[in-house]
């Protein structure tokens, strides 16, 4: 994985029979996940009033996504009444162009940034470095990322398929050139691997003059942007450059500090299961001799609106991007989370980027497959995102096509390529199912001939039987059994 | 009572003995059991790979095989749960389309009468104890479906523990699930089997005789995936362990 670019990348299946291989990744994964989805099932497991906690979270999401256009005036009329200036981008290269041109009404050239999935979604940092912009990622994960030419695989800790030898070698090869190089005779223990990336990073954040972040929450009522994180490079961003630049989802909004209180309960407890996360920073517009002297908040649609227009898929809009869904996830878990293409991988990302990105091109078609449909993530979701369902709903998309919204208007969608086989097959199960004298003759057909069945079956069959034998065909159905024996005394 | 059983496709063209189990541990509770020969197959393969409108004619089918059923008994969690999460899904989407109101009637008139085994036996008849014997060290892998969506919770661990000569065996990890997923299995062949293996691997370590579940579709994946690991666990479906008794005992093929 390197290059930095989902372009191209194979399908779901295709991607995770490769990556299921790997024996690095898969003990990494199922480290790492194991340990958190423990964590995560006690911190929750203190809060009483959990599921009323959660049943808030949604009934607040669902209220405000259905006024999005009344919060998101009240945002941006808060936003500028405290000197702020707000921008508005349909997709994702509005938003670079926005952000790449405020950028350069600074003079500056390289920009500090706080981790954010919306810039991660836009490609910013690659839009960025086209106009000559070097955007330096300051999380430790992202850092381990960049620095590594990788893609991030977690919506949390986007390094999660590193173990700490593998970061100690990429902050020895590779810290020099981006800046302060690793200390000599760095060991893999995680407090000198976390010394070298605070040297390197001081003096990024002392220099900076512009910041760029996103935002895990917008309060409408005062128009106040709010990250939440733990290590405090955040902080820094948000606090020492003179311009601050928030690129933000119009989902993130909340009306109210009231509503904001509910989902400062349910974050830190779903995402690193703390109780609360150490570094809260909430910045309302500019502060005269306090902080960035500029404030641009960049507000993107990228498929959002489309989103919205979806009964079913809307839901989730609620997601808050605590990643609890992927440490749950057995598929995610294997597979890893490149086979994912995107920067929202797992079950969450199964079904957001089919809907942000349309499930036209092989991989989005195949993300809604990517799921055993095991409820682990729904079970979790601490805004009760119906993921399961969502999934099945994409499904139908991909094979049945249908009416979507497409940059605002209605439009009918064919089918995605590659289901004519599955289809004809599906029909004429379906037929036979509806004909209960098909399905007894088949039935017979297999018992008469089950001597003859392979072990090993050709086609379709062979995924299965490449790790799993097939049941032997029983001499007689339960259907005939009950004729034979009973037929006479019921109906 | 009278109920009907749903014994579902996969259980009548591959799985009989459980169908026949159903009936012999109904009948032995004292309940008169039925079985509609119009019925088929719930759709829930055709509607969790994305072919709604394919599922809808199973629906119809359903609903008419079942007509006038007080109680349909069936022993399949994932079927129950197409059944009651799926079926007004389809419903309300048929209306949202403008194709009338008939499928969520449907869905509305069999959802509550659906009642997958254990809940029909714990919580219709009140039984825990069925009298059965089954002299053997068994594992109890709680499926996706039984456990998430339909919240089974403790009704088929409460059925074994009262199963005479049985010995429970803990498995670790029990809520994972085993990698089958429908079509899935065929779909994503590798994570499926690479979550197969895992659970094998659980099984295995218990030492049990055999592995039980509610589901014969995920049994067909666990039980196809230990048989070719050369395990030596088998899979049984809780019905089997439940109609076994000390006059009729069931062995199933090779258990120790």
């Amino acid at each position: 994985m390197s290059g930095g670019t989902y372009l191209g990348m194979p399908a779901f299946p295709e991607a995770a029979s490769e990556s299921t291989q790997n024996k690095q990744l898969r003990a990494n994964l199922t480290h790492a996940t194991h340990t958190i989805r423990d964590k995560r099932a006690k911190a929750v497991a203190e809060l009483a009033d959990w599921p009323q906690l959660r049943a808030a979270g949604a009934a607040i999401k669902n209220r405000t996504l259905r006024h999005l256009d009344h919060y998101l005036e009240q945002v941006e009329a808060a936003v500028e009444a405290a000197g702020g200036h707000v921008h508005w981008a349909a997709d994702a290269d509005e938003a670079n162009r926005i952000v790449i041109d405020l950028v350069r009404m600074t003079g500056e050239t390289e920009v500090v940034k706080v981790k954010s999935m919306a810039t991660q979604e836009i490609g910013l940092n690659e839009a960025l470095g086209e106009a000559g912009i070097r955007a330096y990622e300051t999380d430790l994960a992202e850092l381990i990322v960049q620095l590594g030419d990788d893609l991030p695989s977690h919506i949390l800790v986007p390094a999660i398929h590193r173990n700490r030898s593998e970061i100690r070698d990429i902050f020895a090869k590779e810290m020099g050139n981006w800046g302060r190089p690793a200390p000599d005779g760095l060991t893999d223990r995680p407090a000198e691997l976390a010394d070298a990336a605070r040297l390197h990073l001081r003096e990024k954040f002392l220099r900076a003059k512009v910041g760029v972040s996103g935002a895990n929450f917008m309060v409408a009522e005062t128009g106040t942007l709010v990250v939440v994180e733990s290590e405090g490079n955040g902080r820094m961003c948000l606090t020492l450059p003179e311009t601050l630049i928030s690129v933000v989802g119009i989902e993130k909004v909340v009306p109210t500090w009231q509503d904001l209180e509910v989902f400062l309960q349910l974050l830190p407890r779903s995402s690193t299961a703390e109780r609360m996360n150490p570094y809260t920073s909430m910045w309302t517009g500019t502060t005269d001799e306090d902080g960035p002297q500029t404030f641009h908040l960049v507000l993107i649609d990228n498929g959002r609106t489309d989103t919205l227009a979806d009964t079913v898929g809307r839901q989730a809009l609620r997601c808050i991007r605590c990643s609890a869904c992927l440490n749950v996830c057995p598929v995610y878990e294997r597979a890893g989370g490149h086979a994912y293409g995107s920067p929202y991988p797992g079950p969450i990302g199964a079904i957001l980027t089919p809907q942000l990105r349309g499930t036209q091109s092989k991989l989005d078609a195949s993300l809604p497959y990517a799921s055993s449909l095991c409820g682990a993530c729904y079970e979790v979701c601490p805004v009760a995102i119906d993921i399961p369902e969502v999934l099945v709903h994409l499904r139908e998309r991909v094979v049945q096509g249908g009416e979507v919204t497409l940059r605002g208007s209605r439009t009918t969608i064919k089918p995605a390529k590659g289901h004519a086989a599955e289809r004809a097959a599906m029909r004429a199960a379906r037929w036979a199912l509806d004909h209960p004298a098909a399905l007894r003759g088949g039935q017979r057909l297999a018992a008469r001939t089950r001597r003859l069945h392979p072990k090993r079956l050709p086609g379709p069959g062979k995924a299965w039987t490449e790790t799993r034998e097939v049941p032997a065909v029983p001499a007689e159905s339960f259907r005939d059994w009950w004729q034979r024996t009973r037929g006479k005394e019921t109906k | 009572m009278r109920v009907a059983l749903f014994v579902t496709c996969v259980n009548d063209t591959l799985y009989p003995d459980t169908g026949r189990a159903v009936v012999t541990l109904l009948e032995r509770l004292g309940v008169e059991v039925d079985f509609p020969a119009a019925q088929t197959c719930c759709g829930q393969a055709q509607f969790n790979t994305g072919y709604r409108y394919e599922t809808e004619p199973l629906v119809r089918r359903y609903a008419r095989a079942f007509e006038g059923y007080d109680h349909i008994v069936t022993p399949s969690g994932s079927c129950v749960a197409m059944v009651r999460d799926n079926y007004p899904r389809i419903g309300e989407k048929a209306a949202a389309e403008g194709r009338g109101d008939e499928l969520a009637e449907i869905a509305a008139s069999v959802v509550p009468r659906t009642y997958e085994l254990t809940e029909f036996l714990v919580d219709v008849l009140g039984v825990t104890d069925v009298g059965a014997y089954f002299p053997h060290t068994v594992t109890y892998h709680p499926t996706c479906h039984g456990l998430r969506m339909l919240g089974l919770g403790r009704r088929p661990v409460e059925l074994l523990s009262h199963v005479k000569g049985l010995e429970l065996r803990e498995l670790p990890g029990a809520d994972e699930c085993c990698g089958f997923g429908g079509t899935f299995a065929v779909k994503n062949a590798a994570v499926s089997a690479a979550m197969g293996a895992d659970k094998a691997r659980h099984i295995s370590e218990t030492g049990a005789s055999a592995v039980c579940t509610v589901d014969n579709s995920c049994l067909m994946h666990i039980g196809g995936t230990l048989a070719r690991l050369g395990s030596q666990t088998r899979p049984v479906h809780l019905a089997e362990i439940l109609a076994s008794t000390e006059e009729h005992p069931y062995a199933p093929g090779g258990i120790r």
